[in-house]
């Protein structure tokens, strides 16, 4: 399992606001993804842009350490951090 | 029955509803609307649907949609891309809803469609297609394709504008598409006026008459007697060729409104500071200056190309919307008019329904 933390932004597109933190069962920062997806239809797109890669101005972190590829293993035990970058606002 | 008038406003930071009875007289807003998002069109559906479409520095282009009057909201921009290989969308900035479809025009310039009131959305590939894509270039606005004209009667038949390639009209369904641009100067383009890479501000097509067409452009304001294929400049009689939005009355076709504005290299606002709509009941052969009730003087507003909209009523209602945050509407067809709004942030678009209450 790996702990996840969504910025309030992000949360509060979706009419169900997903928690700001939660537990998930994935391997890498791609099937993270999709696991926020397959819960709440349409985060991919916020998060993703075509390719898919992460979007410009969205920073990920993985136990603190800038992460930008989606292949990246999230070892079990990992602290995901996903942050709107200062320069989107 | 009673009827209820609604002005849609989106800003830069979310969509605000302004809602009046039918005299249009005390109006109150309700709002914000869409998490802030920057949103370039708010528009409702003939079957009520609320739709927004816009782009967020963070999160993307997307489109929402609200099916109880503005209660609750979802949003979707699934299909809304190019591809992997192709420029990113960056925002939406025109939903057109049609007889089973929604079209949305984005940045840069292209056209999708969704059939499924926009829970996924296609892109209509055949624009992109034209030989003159790789040569369209940006207005100041950015590559957009800001107006999406929809023929009254038939569904494969449309017109879109987009700054600045100019005018495009596709009578299959978009698979193909023709420049609709003659007699449309470019004065930013040397030689005489180009097939393509016109600087069209708005354009629209009369409904109960679709021969008949306007557009507002960077190089003045012209008229169409045959559905796009030349183009007539009527911007004699009018303080200044340039401004951004422009509509036509929906109860008669030969009155239309534009405002003004003082050219790009004067600041693109309100011409020496006072502000004015200019009308015309002849298509375009004679203007009207109509300022009563507008700011007199030291009022440098900015009206985009999406913010002015007309309503449907026997007297018209006409509003429009300002970067500085202002809604200005008059219920007397321009005669008189009235803040109806102010302190919102910086408006991007504005549209006009009347609601059966």
């Amino acid at each position: 399992m790996v702990t996840v933390h969504l910025p309030r932004s992000l949360v509060t597109l979706f009419p169900e606001a997903p928690p700001r933190r939660l537990e998930m069962a994935s391997s890498t920062l791609s099937e993270l993804v999709d696991a926020l997806e397959a819960r709440w239809p349409g985060m991919h797109d916020r998060l993703c842009e075509a390719g898919p890669r992460i979007r410009e101005h969205i920073n990920v972190f993985v136990d603190g350490e800038r992460e930008r590829d989606l292949a990246a293993p999230l070892p079990a035990g990992s602290e995901v951090h996903i942050i709107p970058a200062v320069a989107g606002g | 029955m009673a009827k209820r008038v609604e002005v849609l406003v989106g800003t830069k930071k979310g969509a605000f509803i302004l809602e009046s009875d039918e005299t249009r007289g005390d109006w109150r807003l309700r709002g914000p609307y869409c998490q802030l998002w920057p949103t370039h069109d708010f528009v409702r559906a003939a079957d009520g649907t609320l739709y927004a479409g816009g782009g967020n520095a963070w999160y993307g282009p997307s489109v929402w949609r609200s099916l109880d009057d503005g209660i609750t909201w979802t949003q979707s921009s699934r299909g809304l891309s190019y591809g992997a290989d192709g420029p990113k969308v960056t925002t939406v900035w025109k939903l057109e809803p049609g007889d089973g479809v929604v079209y949305a025009g984005v940045e840069p310039a292209g056209l999708f469609r969704s059939t499924d009131r926009g829970e996924t959305w296609e892109h209509v590939a055949g624009l992109r297609e034209h030989p003159s894509q790789p040569q369209w270039e940006p207005g100041a606005g950015g590559l957009c394709l800001h107006s999406i004209c929809l023929h009254p009667t038939d569904p494969e038949r449309l017109w879109v504008a987009i700054s600045a390639a100019g005018t495009f009209e596709t009578t299959d369904g978009g698979a193909t598409w023709t420049t609709r641009n003659k007699n449309v100067r470019a004065d930013f383009i040397p030689g005489p006026t180009p097939e393509f890479g016109q600087c069209v501000h708005k354009l629209r097509v009369v409904a109960t008459n679709p021969d008949w067409m306007y557009q507002q452009n960077h190089c003045g304001v012209y008229r169409s007697d045959d559905g796009g294929k030349d183009w007539t400049d009527i911007s004699p009689g009018l303080p200044s060729e340039f401004g951004f939005p422009m509509v036509v009355d929906p109860n008669d076709a030969k009155t239309i409104y534009v405002i003004p504005h003082a050219p790009p290299e004067e600041g693109r606002q309100s011409i020496d500071g006072k502000p004015a709509v200019y009308r015309s009941r002849d298509r375009g052969d004679s203007w009207q200056r109509l300022d009563t009730g507008l700011p007199r003087e030291h009022a440098y507003l900015t009206v985009l190309r999406e913010n002015m909209a007309i309503d449907s009523l026997d007297q018209s209602g006409v509003y429009f919307g300002t970067s500085g945050g202002q809604v200005f509407g008059s219920n007397d067809e321009g005669e008189t008019w009235s803040m109806l709004a102010d302190f919102l942030p910086s408006i991007w678009s504005v549209e006009a329904a009347v609601i059966e209450a």
